[in-house]
């Protein structure tokens, strides 16, 4: 794990996984909506509508992957100061915006033909957008601080403080009476979903998570180049003042 | 799939496939960029302990 430390390394491994991945995401995600639309029946209650579950609760999962992930990546920072835990937290934030947004509009899209409204103010989906919003309050903040050690030691305070929001969005359906239906596959006593329909979503939910890894440890890359560029910069500007100072005409 | 609200289905999938599509093209156009300017600099030892 620490011989990955090095970003050199890093980056060797993950030009190496990256096409990988990202094949077996696209076919997996080929075989998951052949059965989400050729195998899985129509549901009994929601009819064809049940369709956009099978990328809705994907995305669902991902929100809440991501927001784990960074949540270990914050502890790398702060506590065992691991050199990539901050580029990985930093690279994780926009793709758990983009997830998060398409949980949020999918579940809208399904929320008005099945609830007759797009939106309600219930428990689960409130705190789904409070975690979208945690996303987009880290994503400016590393915006917005110039220095990239400052901006990591903020960000992962952002994001242990905002790790609250995690249980409340996973038990919100069993503390609260909410709209939102309750867990019907991670609970316990297992899925109440037919096996037609559970595997497709369980393999687009693999699929899914297979693609964040891919574009992660792109993200994570193009990180990397961003920090060698800038430190390249720096010592290029330094290089180019030296040169000046020594140069006949300085001492005029 | 008649009266089956295809409208959502059809919406619901093509913000994914957008979004999804944005999220590739964004991370790649990124790194084209960032290897373009890399190219400038002679390759040299930058200390990278570290990210």
């Amino acid at each position: 794990m620490l011989r990955y430390a090095n970003p050199a390394n890093f980056l060797w491994l993950a030009n190496r996984l990256i096409p990988w991945l990202g094949a077996s995401s696209a076919a997996l995600a080929a075989l998951g909506l052949y059965g989400a639309f050729f195998v899985a029946p129509a549901d009994y209650q929601q009819g064809e509508t049940v369709r956009i579950m099978f990328i809705h609760v994907p995305a669902a999962w991902l929100s809440t992957f991501i927001y784990g992930v960074m949540t270990l990546s914050a502890l790398g920072t702060l506590v065992w100061r691991h050199p990539l835990a901050d580029v990985a937290q930093k690279a994780a934030a926009p793709l758990g915006a983009a997830f998060t947004l398409i949980c949020l509009v999918t579940g809208s899209l399904w929320g008005k033909p099945m609830w007759g409204t797009w939106w309600v103010w219930d428990a689960r989906l409130t705190s789904v957008l409070v975690l979208f919003l945690i996303y987009l309050g880290l994503v400016a903040l590393w915006q917005t601080i110039e220095d990239p050690a400052r901006a990591a030691r903020a960000a992962a305070i952002l994001t242990l403080v905002g790790v609250v929001n995690l249980p409340v969005i996973k038990f919100s359906v069993d503390w609260w009476n909410t709209l939102h239906q309750p867990a019907s596959v991670f609970r316990m006593g297992g899925p109440t979903i037919d096996k037609s329909m559970l595997w497709p979503l369980l393999v687009m939910a693999i699929a899914a998570t297979l693609l964040f890894l891919t574009l992660h440890l792109m993200a994570i890359r193009n990180e990397i180049l961003r920090r060698r560029l800038r430190r390249l910069s720096i010592i290029a500007a330094a290089d180019e003042t030296a040169g000046h100072a020594f140069s006949p005409g300085a001492a005029q | 799939m008649n009266g089956s609200h295809i409208e959502f289905i059809v919406a619901a999938y093509a913000v994914t496939m957008l979004t999804v599509i944005a999220m590739i093209v964004a991370i790649c156009h990124d790194h084209f960029v960032l290897k373009k300017a890399l190219a400038r600099f002679p390759a040299r030892d930058v200390g990278e302990e570290g990210a």
